[in-house]
């Protein structure tokens, strides 16, 4: 259990009524009152179908919602469901919401859930983002069932993608988590997970909240502690995903996920240096399913502000980059839209001075994050070419040929990472 | 007349004796108060260039743009100019304290006006240090902001973030050591007033249709070809 909690009387009032449960599911909310309804339902109908026998509490963490997002969550009625669904739970289905500040924190969020699921000693607590509008009853026990039957530590989710979605995942985070870490995990940033109270227990005792890494992306600093500290990992088929709120600021969006990753690699680096190659990880389900239907992208816009990003950054990539790799950027940044080409090789050793450059703080950390983001804008030009007309094999096989990329260039992070070129 | 010439010049020279037997000990105080400072100077030197190295101020230095200039002037790097700035400083010192011992009528107002001066030009040096550190911290700031939020003139805004700051920290530093204060002051205000001046009748007049389309941007709904021009990254 954590040594210090920020958790109110008010709150722990509520756990204590609860005493003790088998399953949390966990919901981080903010003005959420659109979407909530719908989410809280399916969460309800999963529980009664899969687990009506265990005792289940829902936890909602709330940051200062304006709207009806706490009131809808604590007055969720199960009985309308038990009707529709002709099942019934044998345990009382507990749902209590606590305001834990007035601006969100999604970090401070996360603490909350974790804290009370650790309190009511859950075996399992499952997390689920309140805008998932595609949740389905089943989603639940997909996520639930490997932690809490086949003692998984940590169930990371696999959705069902529009084409051009989470290129960020694609591009970057699932590559560059796999060849560091080892582990062959699809979303390593996922909005829904499962966790197990072993998992919980050691990650609030770690501190790890209290570290750049934890603070910057807490819910990858989940998965990167279960990854270093060799707990049980799966992943689990979820369904189809809508693009997620939190990815409409590129720039929040990359601080969160990049900005932690590259923070982890600090003090994780007797860890990530010993480890070559990659392993697969257990998965349930189909292992990806890609939905063909491809949002439109202005692709000149795209080529523009990555040609801007690095004509006007160039001071900034000066300090960061090798001579060599800018050269080389500026020289892709010339190029047409038809005949543009990021290639994989150029965009891993990219990668990987920024990393280097952020361990080093050749200038300051968060600079460097923002600076990545326009380069990032050109690789998903590339990534956009290269899989117009390109079927789910094809769209596969380019990114298991970047993943390739990334462990066989490893050394050359290692490399630059005591020593920059 | 033989006589009183040859008395003279005795006087002289036993006066003269009688000054150099005067000043010499004075002298030898002085030149021991010089080597002894020297020494003192040297320590400070290492112990500032050690002390230094030990905080990684040569990274804040980078950070703050301030190698960049030095080597342009090809100076050497800042933690070596510091460390020979606080040897200089201190031996000076050593040598006017040695000097306030000769006893020269009217020098010793001078040495203690160099002394009262010190602080303040360290504190100016402290502010125009940290003056360029925040310039180049902030302005790189707006270029990353400007670049990611596809401002054209992302550049220009850097550097006029820069410049202002830099005028700022001048200006002050200026002020401290009380060196043409007010010509300094009447500069920054001269240069912020016509910078202001100039891009509210810029946006004013030639940017009426970018600020329709930026306040159009804010508060009507999102066009759907805003929506596409971004990947959904996660």
């Amino acid at each position: 259990m954590a040594e210090e909690n920020l958790l109110t009387d008010e709150f722990l009032r509520q756990l204590i009524n609860i005493g003790e449960v088998d399953i949390v599911v966990g919901l981080s909310t903010h003005n959420n009152a659109k979407t909530i309804g719908p989410v809280i339902a399916a969460i309800q109908a999963g529980i009664l179908k899969c687990f009506p026998r265990e005792r289940v509490a829902i936890i909602n963490a709330d940051g200062g919602s304006q709207d009806d997002t706490t009131e809808l969550v604590k007055n969720a009625s199960i009985d309308d469901l038990r009707r529709d669904h002709k099942v019934y739970a044998l345990r009382t289905l507990h749902s209590i919401s606590v305001r834990y500040g007035r601006i969100p924190d999604p970090g401070m969020a996360l603490q909350t859930i974790l804290e009370g699921s650790d309190l009511l000693r859950a075996k399992t607590c499952v997390l689920i983002s309140p805008d998932s509008t595609t949740i389905e009853p089943d989603w639940l026990q997909r996520l639930a069932r490997p932690s809490y039957y086949d003692n998984f530590d940590l169930v990371c989710p696999i959705y069902r993608r529009q084409k051009f979605e989470g290129a960020l995942v694609r591009d970057l985070l699932y590559p560059m988590t796999r060849s560091i870490y080892g582990s062959r995990i699809r979303e390593p940033y996922g909005s829904e997970f499962a966790v197990s109270g072993r998992l919980i227990t050691d990650f609030l005792g770690n501190g790890i909240m209290n570290q750049d890494w934890g603070r910057m992306g807490p819910e990858i600093s989940i998965t990167i502690l279960a990854l270093t500290g060799k707990y049980r990992v799966c992943q689990s088929f979820l369904g189809a995903k809508q693009p997620s709120s939190r990815g409409h600021d590129m720039v929040a969006s990359v601080r969160r996920t990049v900005g932690a990753l590259f923070a982890s690699l600090d003090g994780n680096f007797p860890f990530w240096s010993t480890v070559t190659g990659s392993q697969p990880v257990t998965t349930m389900g189909t292992a990806t399913e890609l939905a063909q239907e491809a949002a439109r992208i202005n692709r000149k816009r795209l080529l523009e502000m990555f040609a801007s990003g690095v004509a006007q950054l160039e001071p900034v990539l000066n300090s960061i980059l090798s001579p060599s790799l800018l050269s080389e950027l500026r020289r892709i940044a010339a190029l047409g839209v038809d005949e543009f080409d990021y290639p994989a090789e150029l965009w891993t050793r990219t990668v990987f001075e920024f990393a280097a450059s952020y361990h080093k703080s050749t200038i300051n950390r968060d600079h460097i994050i923002q600076a990545l983001v326009p380069l990032y804008r050109g690789r998903s030009l590339t990534f956009l070419m290269e899989n117009r007309d390109g079927s789910e094999q094809d769209i596969e096989t380019r990114e298991e040929s970047l993943c390739a990329d990334f462990e066989r260039l490893k050394p050359y992070l290692l490399e630059i990472w005591a020593d920059r070129k | 007349m033989r006589d009183i010439i040859i008395s003279e010049l005795t006087q002289a020279f036993q006066q003269m004796a009688r000054d150099i037997a005067h000043y010499l000990p004075r002298l030898i105080v002085m030149l021991i108060i010089a080597l002894v400072g020297w020494v003192i100077a040297y320590l400070l030197k290492f112990l500032v260039r050690s002390l230094l190295r030990l905080t990684k101020f040569s990274k804040l230095s980078e950070n703050a743009g301030a190698t960049q200039l030095l080597h342009q002037a090809a100076l050497p790097s800042a933690t070596e100019l510091v460390s020979r700035f606080v040897f200089w400083i201190a031996w000076a010192g050593f040598v006017l304290l040695g000097v306030s011992v000769l006893g020269i009528a009217g020098l010793d107002e001078y040495i203690s006006r160099f002394f009262f001066f010190l602080p303040r030009l360290f504190v100016a040096l402290v502010i125009l240090f940290f003056g360029l550190v925040a310039a180049s911290f902030l302005s790189r700031a707006a270029l990353l902001a400007a670049v990611n939020a596809n401002f054209r003139s992302s550049r220009m805004l850097s550097i006029s973030v820069r410049f202002i700051i830099i005028i700022f920290a001048l200006s002050m530093s200026f002020e401290v050591v009380g060196v043409a204060e007010e010509t300094m002051l009447i500069a920054f205000a001269t240069v912020f007033g016509a910078a202001m001046f100039g891009l509210a009748i810029a946006f004013g007049l030639g940017g009426q249709d970018l600020a329709r389309k930026f306040l159009e941007k804010k508060l009507a709904p999102h066009h759907r070809e805003d929506r596409e021009d971004e990947l959904s990254p996660l």
